[in-house]
């Protein structure tokens, strides 16, 4: 028997208003109310939001918390979660709730009264859910989520958790198309996907719950859920070099590779969105738009790993806002994809937003505009609203460059349409471009400087000294599953070099510029494409007091390096080497949709400066269709961009 | 033509960490998510006009708290009620909603003393207590500095005792509350030796001039 401790500070109130039972702990409940006065923003902690889902613990079967390791104010709004909390709320026998990484004053008040980390709707201490479910949507989360596990009061490795009662650990997210790093930690993770996977996962769950079998039994059932990667099922062998020479399976019924989960059709959008009651970072409506990018920008992560291209349709989109906004009230709208541009029917849906929320004071958000002036259009048509700038992402500024990274932009058209921008009325321009590819040189980089003076002296001619430009100038970090998961990272010192220049350069009235501080650069560029052996030194980093990595003044660098040094690895190694062609990649049993072939001729085209077209004109067979041919199969029509497979096709 | 209603309200857990700022909104979105025709102010970037009476320190609750709000349409009050009060979260619970005819001053300008209960989460020495009470009642000035300058609270409290009830005793004080005239239950609960994090602040009335 588990003796369950709630944390009820607001038992009385909601078992009144909602019905719901919760036991009350004085003590816990009096020590949490004498610790929110003493912590900065305690409306973080307390849940209660509108639109938020209170179940009967007693009688709901599985118990499942949906975990954010970042601060409340960043994690609430995350799409992904929103999707899943009211899928897994719409079903009767599961209950889903919320917890997020507490700030630091917090965790220390909780470590200080030995209060184990709760999830914020019934404020049950997480360790006694059945399932914790994280969203790692970026690498600098992973020393949060250790840390979320140790307040949890729960062991961190999973081999220490195989207890029945202990809650089984999953992650998924963009950070975890190569988990290796954090393999250790977790007992499942979901690749792709999260729709559809999580309920079959739920489903096994469930049949083993009623079961006395150990957790291995689980995680066996587990393993055989296509896009399901258990990872102590698997062994890397490395070479002497420190490169990997084999993932051997330990277990026979684990699959050789797994590979990822997509939707054929986007499930229903969210629209009962959770209101903060605090100010938070985003307070909006988001409706995803369609899912994925057939633009094919090699350094793209996002754009390689979310393939097909999925649409929804305008009705369904202005349906989705209606009622969305009916929901929460909220008065800001962004419409999110990874290319808006390129949504087949965009004018139209412009359109219709503008006919049918005329009047509303509403701000509708258009990011990830193509550079064109076309773009401007849009924007107009969205809202009259010119206050902060205008966004464009050229990314590189000379066409060597450009045809390195398949992003061919003409300077003229870029230099019309920042004309066009400032003339109608906006007065900053924001450009973003990356620095950092190995084959970039100090001209490439030179060039930004030179093309962000041009776009300013078009501004000036247009609208004279009010116009502005603002370079944000991030650091390319290769990613796994891309064209350029062989290439090296830039040293510190080749970063700070390009940097310097930049920051030499590019000052001076209506001139402004951000960049990354090139520690953290490291940081992410050793996890992106880390293997198991990490494991260890992320341990050492979060035992050393490493934590909100995502956070500027990155003040951790030192001890990261010291916890290379600790475990006799060398931080370089994941970094300024660059790969060969026929190594084995920690996450080569991970099939993230598109094939390696597909990505070697991509690779071997940005060393040929070879432009490639959108895969909408062309297919150029990345092996969505080869990998989920059945599927297109049972969605046909132009929601999907790929080519219609009308016949079974042999893959022979 | 705009149609005024004024909102007497509640603001329970676990609404007790949202700030003023932010309470404002939560009524914006409530109004919208009612479909009221809402007024909203000229402009660049048009408001909805709402009004409230006297903002609540983060961490308070309250029993009593004011607000104005302004319609584009005549509205019947309980049937506004009704609607509002479904479409409010969590710690938002709507006493009384009445349409103002009469044209008054600013709701702000209004107020001219506030109304508190103070509950202990550590037990009190009630003696104790009272004697202090007594002391700092009979004082002629309190001088305290608040902001870099210096003020006396005492004509700043219009009243305080310690209430004894069959389960808890509890502090109550009526404080002015005027444009720079404003006393502060915390400010009262230091001269008394206490701190803010050992109590429990409920805000119990709102007094106008009329």
């Amino acid at each position: 028997m588990i003796f369950r401790v709630k944390l009820d500070l607001f038992s009385s109130f909601l078992s009144v208003e909602k019905g719901v039972h919760l036991f009350s702990n004085k003590t816990v409940s009096e020590k949490l109310e004498r610790i929110l006065p003493l912590v900065e923003k305690p409306g973080r902690y307390v849940g209660g939001e509108y639109n938020v889902v209170y179940k009967d613990w007693e009688i709901t079967d599985t118990k499942i918390a949906l975990i954010f390791p970042d601060i409340y104010d960043i994690g609430l709004s995350n799409l992904g979660l929103q999707i899943l909390y009211e899928m897994l709320n719409d079903r009767p026998d599961i209950l889903a709730e919320r917890a997020y990484s507490p700030w630091v004053d917090m965790e220390a008040k909780l470590r200080e009264n030995k209060i184990p980390l709760y999830a914020l709707e019934s404020k049950t201490p997480l360790k006694e859910f059945d399932i914790l479910a994280f969203t790692l949507p970026y690498e600098t989360l992973y020393t949060n989520a250790l840390n979320l596990i140790d307040l949890a009061q729960l062991p961190l490795y999973a081999k220490d958790r195989d207890d029945r009662n202990t809650p089984l650990l999953i992650a998924g997210g963009h950070a975890t198309y190569n988990p290796e790093p954090i393999a250790d930690f977790f007992d499942v993770f979901l690749l792709g996907e999260g729709e559809d996977i999580l309920f079959d996962v739920i489903k096994v769950y469930q049949s083993w719950k009623k079961t006395d079998q150990a957790k291995s039994t689980l995680l066996e059932k587990l393993a055989s859920i296509a896009g399901v990667y258990v990872p102590s099922f698997y062994e890397p062998e490395y070479n002497p070099d420190g490169t990997i020479n084999n993932i051997n399976r330990t277990k026979s019924y684990a699959p050789t590779t797994v590979t990822k989960r997509i939707v054929g059709t986007l499930p229903t959008a969210p629209k009962k969105f959770i209101v903060p009651s605090i100010d938070i970072v985003h307070n909006r409506i988001a409706v995803e738009i369609m899912r994925g990018c057939t633009r094919g920008c090699r350094f793209c992560h996002a754009g390689m790993i979310n393939r097909p291209i999925r649409e929804r349709t305008i009705d369904e989109i202005i349906e989705t806002i209606q009622i969305a906004l009916d929901n929460t009230g909220f008065e800001e709208i962004a419409l999110l994809s990874l290319s808006s541009s390129d949504y087949s029917n965009i004018v139209d849906l412009v359109d219709q937003i503008g006919s049918h929320f005329a009047g509303e004071n509403l701000t509708v958000s258009l990011p990830s505009l193509r550079i064109e002036t076309f773009s401007i259009d849009l924007m107009e048509k969205l809202k009259g609203a010119r206050q902060g700038g205008f966004t464009l992402a050229p990314e590189a500024a000379t066409d060597r460059m450009r045809s390195i990274i398949n992003k061919p932009i003409s300077e003229d058209q870029l230099l019309t349409t920042a004309y066009e921008i400032f003339n109608r009325g906006w007065q900053t321009i924001k450009l973003y471009f990356m620095i950092g590819h190995p084959s970039e040189t100090i001209e490439d980089v030179q060039a930004i400087v030179e093309l962000c003076k041009k776009v300013l002296q078009v501004g000036k001619k247009a609208i004279g000294n009010r116009a502005k430009v603002h370079a944000g100038v991030s650091t390319f970090v290769p990613k796994p599953h891309t064209p350029f998961q062989w290439v090296a990272t830039d040293s510190i010192n080749q970063i700070t070099e390009k940097q310097a220049l930049l920051r030499q350069e590019l000052r001076g009235k209506g001139l402004k510029l951000t960049w990354n501080d090139p520690r953290e650069t490291m940081l992410e560029a050793w996890l992106s494409r880390g293997d198991r052996r990490l494991s260890k030194v992320i341990y050492t980093a979060w035992k050393n007091g490493v934590k909100f990595d995502a956070w500027q003044d990155f003040h951790n660098y030192d001890t990261w390096i010291k916890a290379f040094e600790e475990n006799g690895l060398d931080p370089s190694f994941y970094t300024t080497r660059s790969r060969g062609i026929d190594e084995t990649f920690p996450w080569e049993h991970l099939n993230a949709g598109v094939k390696k072939s597909y990505l070697v001729k991509e690779y071997e085209n940005s060393l040929a400066l070879i432009l490639r077209d959108d895969c909408r004109e062309q297919c150029f067979a990345c092996g969505i269709i080869q990998n989920f041919g059945d599927i297109r199969r049972e969605n046909p029509g132009p929601v999907w961009k790929c080519p219609e497979i009308k016949n079974k096709v042999s893959m022979a | 033509m705009k149609y005024q209603y004024r909102i007497i309200y509640k603001k329970n857990e676990p609404l007790r960490y949202t700030g003023n700022l932010d309470v404002h909104k939560i009524w914006e979105r409530s109004f919208r998510r009612s479909k009221l025709p809402l007024a909203y102010s000229e402009g660049f970037h048009p408001q909805p006009r709402i009004q409230q009476a006297s903002p609540l320190p983060l961490g308070f609750l309250s029993e009593y708290e004011m607000l104005d709000v302004y319609l584009t349409e005549e509205m019947d009050s309980i049937g506004l009620q009704t609607t509002i009060q479904e479409k409010v979260p969590l710690g938002l619970e709507i006493l009384t909603i009445e349409q103002i005819t009469n044209k008054e001053p600013a709701l702000q300008v209004q107020v001219k003393a506030v109304e508190y209960k103070v509950f202990f989460l550590d037990p009190i020495n009630e003696n104790d207590v009272n004697e202090k009470i007594k002391n700092l009642m009979e004082k002629e000035k309190i001088l305290r500095v608040r902001r870099k300058k210096e003020y006396d609270l005492r004509p700043l409290i219009n009243q305080l005792e310690l209430v004894t009830t069959a389960t808890q005793p509890y502090l109550q004080m009526n404080l002015k509350s005027q444009e720079g005239a404003t006393g502060r239950p915390e400010e009262v609960l230091s001269e008394l030796g206490f701190s803010l994090e050992d109590t429990r602040i409920i805000r119990t009335m709102i007094y106008r001039s009329n």
